[in-house]
């Protein structure tokens, strides 16, 4: 595998994140708990939206092949998108959608710490500018669950609930082929272990704080990085997809 | 000082609303001046509200990611509306929870153009462009409406609201040029919605009797008819600029007024819509009354775990 | 449920530095520092500011309009304290 074939695909990983997560959270948009939160939530869906065309603007760059940022998020099949299984769950409460977010920040905020230092120039302007971002998400996620873990009984057992649902799909966050060890090689991506370990110290201090207990349950589910989906991705692109599908090749 | 009787109370309050100076929260006003803001307001404040949902319904599918990025900050700049006017309604002393939860029952209103579906990509065009530019027309005068706070707010969402017309028409526009499918889309939307726009503006000054004490107040600035005639004024052209046309057959242009003269509304459909029997009346009132009570434990949870903290603190 | 709304608090902002905290309106916040995010989201979406100030609404203390002409109108008859109240002899400079 050629550097730039593997940056493309590790490129499109990440910008389907950015993607399928901006999705699910602008679902809120206009059903959030308080109009301050809504906006708030808000806020975040276009943040993840905009990375998502960074992201997958050079990911059709690095192709090569006349794709656009547009092609890439609305053209392609299920199979195709190798976003986080994570990134992809319902919303359910605002407990699940935040605890989810909550799980997604923490992992990204180290990822672009790091990658604002790649060797590629490219994803390394990109990271700079979403590190900032994502750091206020992380900010607003985490002091949510620690809210909500530590509100009344109900939110409790609400937002622990999410954590047992949610917790088989945080292995895969960390998931690494020979693509990741490729560019690992050259400077181009960090290497997945040490961001491992200190997810694992951040997220577990919080969850301590918000009075929350991590499942002890260790089968987890992958797929989503080598494009083998739940069942949710399929509805979320019937939509995402609809318009491009009904009306192909038109300008909008 | 304090013991001055109502009578002179009302003619000075009145000689400052004469003399263009603002009124302020804590200044003495008349009770009907003070409840006839606070409906109007929340009202206002409603008609944002309720306004994110007929657009929020094609955020998901916004046909690329420039447009679902424009939708979304358009859909989130209207919740800030919301609360820019409810944040001006609780200076008057009235809650904001409560004057929500009177849009939850029916008993407060919101602009009935929101009881519309949105059934294609169009309708963000159209909306934005008639809704949002009917909206501005209303609102441009208020910027002078005496109630400071009011004013202020308006000010504010105006500036914001700029963006808002700008966005649909481009998106209209895109569509009228299109192929023919998308050019049928566009008029289709423009067919749907132009009637009730001008309703917008609501009913004929002969059936607003509420209308004049409110200019006397300041409180509002023009009358439904001199707005709607604006809005036809303006909008026309636009239309005929990008080749679509207005669902109107008698619609011509007055050498004499200078203005267009347009075909009767059909006022009967305004007050059914008004009542409830628009086609999305009660689904639109349902999602909010959902997000209220869904949001209810989340609300409670921040609330509960505040007064541990401040307790933990004291300690 | 314990139907207990988030307090009221106002905001000001910065709009640049070097200028005052203005205040812009108000929010909706179970605790302070929600208060302060929540204001970056609803009050400076296009850059209108650079410094956040949220206060409790309940501890905002006015002064009463009706007693506006004896607390602001004895400053009037003061025209002293304003420096063109005195005459600078020509050929006098920076002062
Ligand atoms: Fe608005
Ligand atoms: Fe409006
Ligand atoms: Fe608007």
């Amino acid at each position: 595998m050629e550097t730039k074939e593997a940056l493309f695909e590790y490129v499109l990983r990440i910008g389907d994140d950015s993607l399928i997560l901006g999705h699910r959270v602008s679902e809120w948009c206009g059903h959030g708990p308080i109009l301050e939160e809504d906006i708030a939530l808000t806020n975040i869906a276009l943040d993840l939206i905009g990375q998502a065309t960074n992201l997958l603007d050079y990911a059709g760059q690095l192709e090569g092949k006349g794709r656009d940022g547009d092609a890439l998020a609305f053209l392609r099949y299920d199979r195709e998108y190798k976003n986080l299984l994570l990134v992809e769950q319902t919303n359910g409460d605002f407990g699940k959608t935040i605890l989810r977010q909550f799980l997604f920040d923490a992992y990204r905020t180290l990822l672009l710490t790091r990658l604002s230092k790649s060797t590629d120039e490219q994803l390394s302007a990109i990271a700079v500018k979403s590190l900032k971002e994502t750091k206020y998400h992380l900010k607003h996620s985490s002091e949510w669950v620690i809210r909500l873990g530590d509100g009344t009984e109900d939110s409790h057992s609400r937002i622990q609930s999410s954590l047992d649902a949610l917790w088989k799909y945080t292995d895969e966050i960390f998931f690494a082929n020979e693509v990741d060890a490729l560019l690992e090689k050259e400077g181009i991506i960090p290497s997945m272990e040490g961001i491992k370990n200190e997810w694992t110290f951040f997220v577990s201090d919080i969850f301590a704080e918000a009075g929350l207990v991590i499942p002890t349950n260790n089968w987890k589910q992958e797929g989503g990085r080598t494009g083998r989906h739940t069942e949710h991705l399929g509805y979320l692109l019937a939509e995402l997809q609809y318009m491009q599908r009904a009306y192909p090749d038109m300008k909008w | 000082m304090k013991d001055l009787n109502i009578q002179e109370l009302e003619r000075r309050f009145q000689e400052k609303i004469d003399n263009d100076i603002k009124i302020e929260p804590r200044d003495w006003m008349p009770e009907e001046y003070r409840q006839t803001l606070i409906r109007q307001i929340s009202q206002h404040a409603h008609s944002e509200i309720v306004g994110m949902l007929p657009e929020g319904n094609w955020i998901t599918r916004a046909p690329n990611l420039r447009r679902k990025a424009v939708l979304l900050a358009k859909v989130q700049d209207e919740a800030g509306h919301g609360l820019y006017l409810y944040s001006a309604v609780e200076t008057l002393g009235a809650d904001r929870e409560q004057t929500i939860d009177d849009l939850h029952t029916g008993k407060a209103k919101y602009s009935s153009i929101f009881n519309y579906p949105t059934t294609s990509w169009a309708d963000m065009g159209a909306i934005g462009w008639l809704v949002d530019g009917a909206a501005i027309m209303n609102q441009v005068p208020l910027c002078r409406c005496s109630y400071g706070p009011y004013a202020r707010a308006m000010v504010r969402v105006c500036k914001e609201e700029s963006f808002h017309q700008r966005q649909g028409f481009e998106i209209i526009s895109l569509l009228a040029q299109g192929t023919p499918e998308q050019k049928e889309m566009a008029q289709d939307a423009l067919n749907r919605f132009w009637w009730p726009a001008l309703m917008m503006f609501g009913p004929n000054d002969a059936e607003s009797p509420n209308t004049l004490q409110s200019m006397k107040w300041k409180i509002k600035r023009l009358t439904n008819d001199e707005l709607r005639q604006q809005f036809v004024d303006v909008t026309v052209p636009q239309a005929h600029m990008i080749g679509l046309t207005i669902p109107d057959k008698d619609l011509k242009f007055n050498e004499e007024t200078g203005h267009y003269d347009f075909g009767v509304i059909d006022w009967a459909e305004f007050w059914e819509v008004v009542k409830g029997n628009g086609p999305c009346n009660k689904e639109r009132v349902d999602a909010r009354r959902k997000a209220k009570e869904d949001g209810q434990w989340v609300r409670d949870a921040a609330m509960a775990y505040a007064e541990k903290r401040k307790i933990q603190k004291a300690s | 449920m314990s139907n207990k709304e988030w307090p009221l608090w106002e905001v000001f902002i910065r709009s640049k530095q070097g200028l005052n905290h203005k205040h812009v309106g108000s929010l909706r916040a179970a605790d302070s520092k929600m208060a302060v995010e929540n204001a970056r989201d609803v009050y400076t979406r296009r850059s209108e500011g650079i410094s956040i100030w949220v206060v409790e609404s309940n501890n905002v203390f006015a002064s009463d309009p009706s007693e506006a002409d004896s607390l602001f109108e004895p400053a009037d008859s003061k025209a002293y304290r304003h420096p063109l109240f005195y005459d600078v002899p020509d050929g006098i400079s920076h002062m």
